[in-house]
């Protein structure tokens, strides 16, 4: 299974990039054989729809769960319609973050956790 | 000929110039353009005599014929469509109806449908033919419904356009095509601040400008300075006055029990005309 957490950084010991549309890097974890494949986001200083964008790149990859600290609206539909679980509120390292979630301590979000516009700086 | 009324800061008196100058001149149009908060009709007690929605072209997706290839979203400028495997999604509040997903859809899997985002309503009152644009609360396009209420603006007669606050697309929009606009201002920092940049604005859309000072002080040299060192033109102060702002307090145009004022903005409207006269 494919897991994509949102990420300052490339490697595991980065730190869990709170924004999911304008996030600097996805890490997709594949849980099966560990296999980690950074990969830098093309939609961080996007103005509008980066997280519709961003939603269809995890789709594409075949990303079944997304770990991040926030989600907005039309990300988080996105996200629902390719039939991927996200959770939301996650911090600290990604290593951590991917522990927390194989131990079962994550739950999926069942709504936006912010507004639209949130992530940009 | 057009005059609009714009700011840069919001609640510096655009809609109190704009009516009073209406009323002042009575046989004239006056355009809300403000359609996000359109308040000149709280002044203005028009008879709203039609309403009309107001509808944007927005795509809808034909599933007979779609096979999910992807090009609507990769032309869509806006990020207003995305394709999953055996789904299409569209974010109206996105798009800009500009009809490229429509246009360039291999499968012709794509047709425009009319979405309602607000409504323009027209009325009257002595003389003055009022319209204005009213935009759905939660809707985020504010120019389309501009345009369209300025589509109604009559060839060879007055038009005044009570503008948006700020500087950016809406104020843009109404003001584009202006003969005159009016830049109605505050001596305060953040209005004076603002009426810069709103001045940089309109020269860049080369219209021709004035100022209009309210909430004045007699001893206000500050901005004084500002507007001769600048070349500004002056057109009129209203001063910081407490009937006024009674007055406007109750939605009532000052011009009514304070006739004095009428000659004035019959001054102001004298001085516009001919400027936009010399104007190329």
């Amino acid at each position: 299974m494919k897991i994509a957490i949102t990420s300052e950084g490339r490697t595991l010991d980065s730190a869990v990039d709170p924004r999911f549309g304008r996030c600097g890097y996805f890490l997709i974890i594949d849980t099966d054989t560990d296999k980690v494949e950074a990969l830098q986001n093309p939609g961080t200083q996007q103005t509008g729809g980066a997280g519709i964008q961003a939603g269809q790149l995890m789709a594409s990859k075949g990303v079944e769960v997304v770990l991040t600290g926030n989600m907005g609206p039309n990300a988080f539909q996105v996200i629902q319609s390719a039939g991927i679980k996200v959770v939301t509120g996650v911090s600290g390292k990604i290593s951590e973050a991917l522990r927390a979630y194989k131990d079962g301590k994550l739950s999926p979000a069942e709504n936006p956790s912010v507004g639209s516009k949130s992530g940009m700086s | 000929m057009i005059i609009s009324v714009a700011s840069g800061k919001g609640g510096t008196g655009k809609t109190t110039v704009a009516v009073n100058l209406a009323l002042a001149l009575g046989d004239c149009q006056l355009l809300d353009c403000d359609v996000e908060e359109p308040n000149a009709q709280v002044f203005l007690k028009a008879d709203i005599r039609a309403r009309e929605p107001a509808t944007v072209r927005v795509p809808e997706i034909d599933y007979q014929k779609c096979d999910f290839c992807g090009k609507c979203r990769d032309v869509c400028a806006y990020h207003a469509l995305a394709v999953l495997p055996g789904k299409v999604l569209f974010f109206p509040q996105m798009c800009h109806s500009c009809g490229a997903c429509e246009m360039l859809c291999p499968r012709k899997a794509i047709r425009e449908t009319d979405r309602t985002i607000g409504e323009i309503e027209t009325g009257d009152r002595e003389g003055i033919r009022f319209v204005q644009g009213k935009l759905n609360v939660g809707e985020t396009m504010a120019p389309p419904l501009i345009r369209q209420v300025k589509s109604r603006i009559e060839p060879n007669s007055v038009a005044i356009l009570d503008a948006p606050p700020g500087t950016s697309c809406p104020m843009v929009t109404a003001v584009r095509g202006s003969d005159f606009c009016i830049l109605v201002t505050e001596p305060t920092p953040f209005g004076m601040n603002d009426l810069h940049l709103a001045i940089d604005t309109v020269k860049k859309l080369g219209i021709p400008y004035g100022v209009v000072v309210n909430r004045a002080e007699a001893d206000d040299l500050k901005t004084r300075d500002y507007f001769k060192s600048n070349r500004i033109p002056l057109l009129l102060k209203i001063p910081l006055d407490r009937k006024i702002a009674e007055l406007y307090s109750i939605g009532t145009p000052f011009i009514g029990p304070m006739p004095e004022y009428r000659e004035k903005f019959r001054a102001l409207f004298k001085t516009i005309s001919e400027t936009v006269k010399v104007s190329p």
